[in-house]
């Protein structure tokens, strides 16, 4: 039900991305999907591979401070209002994201979410409850 | 004798040798005196040496005696090293120690008399008299700079405009309107009112300025060319530190060639750091200082870590005291920012109070509009790191709050990548330096 996520710290410096791609590109490692968090002074890379221990070795030889964390894979109706629907779900129970990105392949007729959720069990229980499909990791990769 | 006009107080700067050291010798003895009496430290040090006051009978006889040491200062914090009762405390001062807790230094009310003097005398030295105007850009409060300069130039019967540090664009109206003749502050600090001065169309042939006085920071002689020759007046440098009495220790006169020590109140010495043995004048070694009228914390041997060398030819001026060249550099890794002295140690203690482990980290120091930036780098590792952008900004506040806390100077955290501060044999360099190269403070 979570998918593990690996995260990448940067300076936000120019060239900087560059150096745990090429790690991961010489180890073989396809990255799924990423997104990019910065601050004026730092980053946050974080991405998602199929095999996120090899990956991690391979960053941390790198050089890299890698933090691998759980991030659910959320399946969205791919309409308008399809976001907020699900997030109509999460609000009232007070959970909150910290952060989400957007997968950048299609399932079906939906489109699937990235989340980084605090109290990730009691948000699969009420997600599910509510109908929402959650990708298992077996299916999340097969996907990309 | 000089070619100033001479303040009474200052006589003291041309007594005949003979004079001077029979001066110095009574007032060591009751220095010594009062401390065996009354500061328990140095009695137990003392009498560890199986010494008495009395056996100080020469001025040559302090080397039996033991060195102190600014730790000295912080492990009898607050009030430890105090040899007068509080009740005869009229100022309490305070720097910034090795660790959180600051140096906390008193005055009696004779004490405040010396130092108004040796200071009214160092403005003397510059050429300054009752008919100046002075603009005390030092800071004010429990920094010395700021009300010891004061005090001094009151003394000295000048007209003192206490307008403290900060706010450029007042101290320029000031400077203009004032009739403003002689100004003190930190060189680096003036450097940015020049420029500000430039960029205001100002100018400074329009101004009565015609003396500066600076101190409290490291200062190159190129600096002080740059600053003579942009601002068309001279300016002198001046040296002192909290635990001895603040500014007014030494003080560089007309000839601006080294700075005259203040002898009768503070005894010299220059020993060798590494083996502690006293080297003849001439010798580079650190300064050591001994207060002789001091009546607050009265401090024998202290140790002040700055390495420079006694001038023994006279001065052309006519004073008699002999002369130390401006402050080279240091026997340790202190750091004068924004005139607080600061230790990697300090930060060291600061970033241990946020992570459990000391992670690498490098402090870099640079000049911006004449105030020193300090800026602490510190490499993320696996525990502090985190996916969250809000949990790294948290991180580096933190690591801010802490620093500032201990060193009472804001300061800029930056999170860098893991092995990006360079190493050299497995040690990182602790300090880069960025702000012009100075020489004294």
């Amino acid at each position: 039900m979570k998918l593990k996520q690996l995260s990448v710290f940067l300076e936000n410096k120019p060239g900087r991305l560059s150096q745990p791609c090429k790690a991961l590109t010489q180890a073989g490692i396809n990255i799924l999907t990423l997104c990019l968090a910065d601050t004026e002074q730092f980053g946050i890379l974080r991405l998602i591979v199929r095999d996120w221990e090899k990956a991690k070795t391979v960053l941390e030889k790198a050089g890299c401070v890698v933090k691998a964390s759980e991030v659910l894979a959320i399946e969205i109706p791919d309409r308008t209002g399809g976001l907020e629907g699900v997030l109509a779900i999460l609000e009232p129970n007070a959970i909150n994201i910290e952060y989400m990105y957007a997968f950048t392949l299609k399932r079906g007729g939906n489109a699937v979410m990235i989340a980084r959720i605090e109290d990730a069990d009691r948000a699969i229980a009420i997600l599910r409850q509510k109908g929402i499909s959650l990708l298992e990791p077996s299916t999340f990769y097969t996907l990309a | 004798m000089s070619d100033n006009p001479i303040h009474p107080d200052s006589y003291a700067d041309f007594l005949c040798p003979d004079e001077l050291q029979r001066i110095q010798l009574h007032r060591l003895q009751e220095v010594v005196r009062s401390s065996y009496e009354h500061v328990p430290l140095t009695r137990r040090r003392m009498e560890e040496r199986g010494l008495k006051p009395e056996h100080i009978k020469t001025l040559a006889d302090i080397a039996q005696l033991p060195f102190m040491l600014k730790t000295d200062l912080r492990d009898t914090y607050p009030y430890g090293l105090f040899a007068r009762p509080m009740k005869d405390i009229v100022r309490l001062h305070a720097s910034s120690g090795t660790t959180g807790k600051p140096i906390v230094v008193g005055y009696t009310r004779e004490d405040m008399k010396v130092w108004s003097s040796v200071m009214a005398r160092t403005f003397c030295a510059a050429g300054l008299t009752e008919h100046d105007v002075v603009q005390n850009a030092f800071g004010y409060g429990l920094f010395t700079g700021g009300l010891g300069a004061h005090y001094g130039a009151e003394a000295l019967g000048a007209t003192v405009i206490p307008i403290s540090g900060g706010n450029t664009e007042r101290q320029i109206m000031v400077l203009q309107d004032f009739g403003v003749t002689a100004i003190c502050s930190t060189p680096s600090y003036f450097l940015h009112l020049i420029e500000a001065i430039e960029a205001s169309g100002t100018g400074f042939k329009n101004l009565t300025l015609k003396t500066g006085v600076f101190g409290a920071e490291p200062w190159t002689d190129a600096m002080r060319a740059h600053i003579e020759e942009r601002a068309h007046i001279k300016a002198y440098d001046i040296y002192g530190l909290s635990e001895i009495i603040g500014p007014g220790v030494a003080a560089e006169c007309s000839r601006q060639c080294g700075l005259h020590v203040f002898e009768d109140h503070f005894l010299m010495e220059i020993v060798d750091p590494k083996t502690d043995r006293v080297l003849p004048d001439g010798e580079a070694g650190e300064l050591v200082l001994t207060t002789l009228s001091k009546q607050a914390i009265p401090m024998i041997r202290y140790r002040t870590h700055d390495i420079t060398s006694i001038i023994p030819e006279r001065c052309a001026c006519g004073r008699t005291l002999r002369r130390i060249h401006r402050i080279s550099h240091r026997s340790d890794d202190m750091m004068i920012i924004r005139g607080v002295n600061v230790f990697p140690s300090q930060i060291e203690a600061a970033l241990l109070k946020v992570e459990k482990s000391l992670p690498h980290y490098q402090i870099v120091l640079s000049r911006k509009e004449g105030l020193d930036q300090l800026e602490v780098q510190v490499e993320v590792t696996a525990e502090m790191f985190n996916d969250r952008v809000g949990v790294l900004e948290q991180l580096q506040k933190k690591f801010a709050h802490a620093i500032e806390h201990v060193v009472g100077l804001r300061a800029q955290v930056r999170l860098v990548e893991p092995q990006s501060i360079a190493r050299s044999q497995g040690k990182a360099k602790r300090v880069i330096d960025n702000r012009k190269e100075g020489t004294s403070r």
